[in-house]
């Protein structure tokens, strides 16, 4: 309360420092797996016979490490600092921030050990076992919590567009993470759902495409709404059409998880009121991509000094693509090839690299500066990071539409005698060199991760001694 | 400069971006919308093999080609109404029937593995997918399959209708080392399955859980007391391999479908 306009609110900001290294430690070790159980499918001898580290065992560890720990730690990270920045004030519990922050790394620490242990739920991107999805709840609730109530407490009259971004995710997280996780235990390890066969593919995919929708998105466009006019030093092009991204998002992105099940069992018309909302979610998905990229508009020139900048903007770019990819990949006599192939996967990391990392680590850079209160320990390695990670990216989604496409046509190939031409086995091992491709895309990727984390350390390292004095004292 | 009279919108975006409550509870709703119109009708419409309790699955009626209701018990499996009363007894044909105590522990191991990841088990009404895999799948066969496993990605083929279509031996040289058996393949090598003991304990444990699902549970009928007492009996000196084999061989027989008809209306 003793804040005024003359004297600067001091932050609760420890906390987000220690999100901030987190989700760059994590988006190394995300991405090294990655590349490994890419690599398992290009070499199968790298699935060593150890139980422990095949492939099935392992794809989960990846998803579950960029998306809940790399992911998660970047939304965390940002989300505390947009909504302290964004409503002038502290944090409502400085120590129930804290408390996510220990919970969510227990959390990550739990899905080391038992994924590879093989505990798994059996569905794609909740496969954690049923007391790790009651911490999850636990530890969401709470960041949940502490937002909507620093929210409360703000000192300014308006709640700012990021904020609703942020809000919207934790609001859909909590449903989509409790209802698809309802399972009964049948002991510590093993779970098995209260639904079965179509509807519980319906929940899954209403989950699966959400947390993308969400969790990938709505929280990353809460970043992009702060990052790219505070890097750019330029107000949001329009807030009257970010007003627009935010409900239009909101209430369109639900709908889309049945495109997932276009001509299973599912009944068709699910399937295709998923399709028809995945069309028409490309004009608030472009409309905001527009938005972000035209806040630049009087200072493009800036691209060409400020590397931060080139990580948010390029992102922009990359959401605009994914956001056309994923509608047309809605389209029944599209979904017809592209479902089942490595299309997906390549859709997948188009958003995750090419989006969803980039405006991270432009957010990340951004904020190490400003948390630190200095100047990047080198702005050449930034832009070498940019370029590392661009050709990475750029590589393993180049790989997996070619190959996804190839595969689906192999697949549905007849000869001229009306007979199937290709055994599926002549299609997997068509995919050899794409799958390599794909591993060295993704080995480029990493690399860049790794350039990251170095000049972070050494930024933080070079900070330590001048580093400002952070607030102890929580709210009570 | 007072950012407290400015509308940076509209009037009722403004109204909602001044209070924390209308906020949250407008979002609230908003994204509560799409789920509840795709997935709430899915538990009472026909053709969603939901069980209701009434025989009836929700009226689903398919209709055979002189347009006469085709009884759902020769698509599902009744053992009230079947010639065989017991999993013992029951043929391939006879209907979706649940798992064996084998069976069901084989496949705790395929979603241990997470095989789902590689694997669908579930056939589009395609020319290629009938030629390369089968009949495609309907919403019955999975009914019991709690924690579905459809999957989403064939990097290597669908098992919705691998049952007998290779020996039991095939299967374990395969499992054990894929590439002995097709050397293009990119399976990583299950012969540790070989040498694991199946957990009877909690096989036995998870046929009771499937008995009390909330949602399409196996009947007591047919997971009655005396053979759910005569599970540990079925595994009993049985490797993780060939509960996997039995899993995979008891997929997609269930059902005998009638040329020419359609399954999915």
């Amino acid at each position: 309360m003793e804040a005024t306009q003359a004297t600067p609110v001091k932050y609760d900001m420890d906390v987000v420092r220690w999100f901030t290294i987190a989700a760059i430690v994590y988006a190394v070790v995300g991405t090294l797996i990655g590349v490994y159980v890419a690599s398992e499918l290009a070499w199968p001898f790298l699935n060593f016979d150890i139980p422990e580290i095949t492939f099935g065992r392992l794809r989960p560890l990846h998803t579950n490490a960029v998306i809940f720990a790399f992911g998660g730690c970047t939304l965390m990270a940002t989300g505390f600092y947009i909504v302290q920045r964004t409503c002038s004030t502290k944090l409502w519990s400085n120590s129930l921030a804290w408390f996510t922050f220990v919970g969510w790394n227990l959390i990550i620490v739990c899905a080391v050990i038992t994924l590879p242990l093989g505990l798994s739920q059996g569905k794609e991107y909740a496969e954690l076992p049923w007391w790790v999805d009651i911490m999850i709840a636990v530890v969401w609730l709470s960041y949940g919590l502490n937002y909507f109530m620093t929210i409360g407490i703000r000192k300014t009259s308006h709640i700012y567009v990021s904020n609703f971004f942020t809000a919207g995710m934790i609001v859909m997280i909590t449903y989509l993470h409790v209802v698809n996780s309802m399972a009964i235990p049948v002991d510590w390890a093993t779970s098995y759902s209260i639904y079965s066969g179509v509807q519980d593919a319906m929940i899954q995919w209403w989950w699966g495409h959400n947390a993308v929708g969400f969790y990938l998105t709505g929280g990353f466009l809460g970043i992009m709404y702060y990052f790219i006019p505070k890097q750019s030093g330029r107000p949001v092009f329009s807030y009257r059409l970010s007003v627009l991204h935010f409900w239009t998002l909101t209430f369109g992105y639900v709908w889309l998880g049945a495109h997932h099940l276009q001509y299973t069992a599912l009944p068709d018309w699910t399937g295709s009121l998923g399709a028809a909302v995945s069309l028409a979610m490309i004009i608030p998905s472009w409309g905001g991509a527009m938005n972000g990229m035209m806040t630049l508009s009087g200072a493009w020139d800036k691209l060409r000094t400020d590397y931060i900048l080139r990580f948010l903007v390029t992102a922009m770019a990359f959401y605009a693509m994914s956001t056309f990819d994923g509608p047309v990949m809605a389209i029944k006599s599209v979904n017809a090839l592209s479902h089942y192939t490595d299309w997906t996967v390549g859709h997948v990391h188009a958003g995750a690299l090419g989006w969803m990392s980039m405006i991270s680590f432009g957010a990340l850079y951004h904020m190490v500066k400003k948390l630190w209160n200095t100047e990047m320990y080198s702005d050449k390695l930034v832009n070498v990071h940019f370029w590392v990670a661009l050709i990475g990216a750029t590589t393993y989604v180049v790989a997996m539409w070619v190959s996804g496409i190839m595969q689906g046509l192999m697949w549905r190939d007849y000869d001229e005698y009306g007979t199937l031409t290709y055994t599926f086995v002549e299609s997997v091992s068509a995919m050899h060199p794409y799958y390599v491709m794909r591993a060295v895309g993704g080995a480029i990727f990493n690399l860049g991760a790794w350039i990251m984390l170095f000049n972070v350390v050494m930024t933080v390292r070079q900070a330590g001694a001048v580093r400002g004095t952070s607030p102890v004292a929580a709210r009570a | 400069m007072s950012d407290h009279d400015h509308i940076y919108s509209t009037k009722l975006q403004d109204k909602i971006e001044r209070n924390t409550l209308l906020m949250f509870i407008l979002t609230a709703l908003t994204v509560a919308v799409g789920g509840i119109v795709e997935i709430v009708p899915l538990f009472y419409l026909p053709n969603t093999a939901m069980s209701g309790g009434d025989g009836t699955y929700n009226n689903t009626q398919h209709k055979d080609l002189q347009g006469n209701a085709i009884p759902m018990d020769k698509i599902i499996w009744n053992p009230a109404t079947s010639q065989h009363k017991t999993l013992a007894e029951w043929q391939p044909g006879d209907g979706v029937r649940p798992y064996t105590a084998l069976e069901t522990a084989g496949r705790y191991v395929f979603i241990r593995e997470g095989c789902f990841l590689c694997h669908s088990q579930m056939i589009r009404p395609f020319r290629d997918e009938k030629d390369r895999y089968g009949h495609y799948s309907i919403a019955e066969e999975s009914m019991y399959d709690h924690t579905y496993q459809w999957g989403s990605k064939r990097t290597g083929p669908d098992l919705a209708r691998v049952g007998g279509k290779y020996s039991d031996e095939w299967h374990r040289r395969h499992l054990k080392y894929p590439r002995e058996v097709v050397p293009e393949s990119v399976m990583p090598n299950y012969f540790f399955l070989d040498k694991a003991a199946v957990n009877a304990e909690q096989t036995v444990k998870t046929m009771q859980v499937m008995t009390r699902m909330p949602f399409n549970p196996v009947p007591k009928s047919i997971y009655s007391d005396a053979y759910i007492a005569g599970a540990k009996a079925q595994v009993d000196g049985k490797t993780e391999m060939d509960a996997v084999i039995a899993y995979l061989q008891s997929m997609g027989n269930h059902v005998k479908f009638q040329e020419g008809v359609n399954y999915r209306d």
